[in-house]
């Protein structure tokens, strides 16, 4: 069915009765062409962008739980392309023009809002860092604004900018950065791709990747034995996990990020602000609740929920910037598995087993990577090939020396 | 979650700072394949769901070096050592 104002008031008239269920739930086929490890953002993006750039229809994405559990329904929902570094610019920025783009293309709404992200700096240095930044973006076609102290003050007057040992000096803006509804995302690709022919099996875990003479096979699952030609491991924090049945052995560790949602406030956060000296972002939703988060809780974890502590040093930095929302009730918190690699930037690459590829590291900057990580890993697994955005995430990165590290601090990923 | 610390007994995780996989040999710079070795040693973690064994720092306490045996999936810690046995010694 397609979504459009006139089936939005054909339903009203008819009670709503004739909404159609979006997607399928399928029995397992004994073969496909491809198998997608993962149903959460990216997985069902690289299988929307296999059918759609790439006529594949004969494929399946492969869900442990039920669609969209994982990370794509556990972040904080921001969008951005404001990097640094010439691996990650060019990839980001197409992600950020599938995004703008996103919602007609999958006719889902994502209430995708270009409200802008605005990182505040705090010192002459970090001016000079952050202008560096930006000049890095816009040596790549990127639009980035340095906004001084009043001009902050016109976007986010409630700021303290006096504070003691963190004053706010201006800050960095993407206007073209903003958010998106996580959820929505997912089900938009879920339907996208469902339409074009692909199964998604939910409640379907991968056990084993079954390798044989060096070639994939197939892959065992919790409803028996599915074959296929290609595989694709988009399995974010749980990567690990699943790569060592196949005998892989990669750069990434797995640690658990809290994200928080207060309760509903009237509208006060016009854009996506972060504290530049910690590490902190926050921005409202439509529905009026902040919704935040900080770094990670530091050692490794595959438990989804986080401890006090992350708790504690979140709240800490919000009343460092904001301390106008000290009376605010917290609504819940949460936590996710982040699949941190080693330099802190992403994975997009074969595996050195033919047919099995690779889409992982994504730390915690996934969601805005959504879109291009779907677009690449797909042209990847249908061509062989890197997509020209994606040359630099490859997997043998660390062994020729290519890291991409945009925060400086080495192989150590909860410094990431 | 609490940390049992060796010297100075059951102590907030919080007072420990996190350093990694334990038992990471630092390979032999002269090994004929020790390009690859030491890719291995600095880039390639177990990354294991279940019961592990980590690196953490005293950092605020005695500032020894331990080795803390912790479960991934549940975040309990099970036993703790120092990872030096020169530090176990003075200890003693």
């Amino acid at each position: 069915m397609h979504y459009s104002v006139f089936s939005i008031i054909s339903q009203a008239f008819k009670g709503q009765k004739d909404w159609k269920p979006v997607w399928r739930y399928p029995e397992p086929k004994a073969e496909y062409d491809m198998l997608i490890i993962g149903g959460g953002g990216h997985g069902l993006a690289t299988a929307y962008y296999l059918a759609k750039n790439h006529g594949y229809t004969n494929i399946a994405v492969i869900e442990k739980n039920y669609l969209g559990s994982g990370s794509v329904g556990r972040n904080t929902t921001i969008v951005r392309s404001n990097y640094q570094e010439p691996g990650n610019i060019p990839f980001y920025e197409h992600s950020l023009k599938l995004w703008e783009g996103l919602e007609q293309d999958l006719n889902y709404n994502a209430m995708m809002s270009q409200r802008g992200v605005l990182n505040l700096y705090h010192s002459d240095g970090q001016r000079d860092d952050y202008a560096r930044r930006g000049n890095a973006m816009m040596m790549h076609g990127v639009r980035a604004d340095l906004l001084n102290r009043e001009q902050v003050r016109e976007v986010v007057p409630f700021l303290d900018f006096d504070n003691a040992r963190f004053p706010i000096h201006g800050g960095l803006m993407q206007w073209r950065g903003g958010t998106a509804r996580h959820d929505a995302v997912a089900w938009g690709f879920a339907r996208g791709a469902d339409s074009r022919g692909v199964d998604i099996l939910q409640n379907t875990e991968a056990k084993q990747i079954r390798v044989e003479n060096g070639k994939v096979v197939g892959v065992e699952t919790s409803r028996g034995f599915i074959k296929a030609k290609k595989v694709g491991i988009v399995a974010a924090g749980n990567t690990t996990r699943i790569a060592e049945t196949a005998g892989l052995r990669l750069p990434i560790e797995s640690y658990v990020l809290q994200a928080f949602v207060s309760e509903a406030i009237k509208p006060l956060i016009p854009c996506v602000v972060t504290f530049g000296a910690g590490h902190f972002y926050i921005s409202q939703s439509d529905k009026g609740g902040l919704v935040f988060g900080a770094s990670l809780d530091y050692y490794t974890s595959y438990a989804a929920r986080g401890n006090l502590p992350g708790v504690e040093d979140t709240i800490e930095e919000a009343m460092a910037i904001m301390p106008s929302i000290s009376r605010v009730k917290l609504l819940r918190h949460w936590g996710g598995i982040m699949d941190m690699s080693m330099d802190g930037s992403p994975i997009i690459d074969k595996t050195g087993i033919d047919g099995l590829y690779i889409d992982c590291g994504w730390c915690y900057g996934g969601f805005k990577a959504t879109p291009a990580s779907g677009y690449c890993m797909a042209h990847l697994m249908a061509t062989d090939e890197s997509h020209p955005v994606a040359t630099a995430l490859k997997l043998n990165r660390f062994e020729t020396g290519h890291v991409i590290d945009e925060a400086g601090t080495g192989a150590q990923p909860n410094l990431h | 979650m609490r940390i049992p610390c060796p010297f100075c007994g059951s102590r907030d995780s919080q007072e420990f700072s996190f350093l990694g996989q334990a038992g990471l040999k630092r390979p032999d710079p002269t090994a004929p394949d020790a390009q690859k070795q030491f890719h291995d040693y600095v880039h390639i973690r177990d990354n294991k769901a279940g019961v592990t064994k980590e690196l953490w720092l005293h950092a605020n306490g005695c500032r020894s070096w331990i080795i803390v045996e912790r479960n991934t999936l549940t975040h309990e810690v099970t036993g703790s050592e120092f990872a030096s046995p020169m530090t176990k010694e003075a200890a003693q």
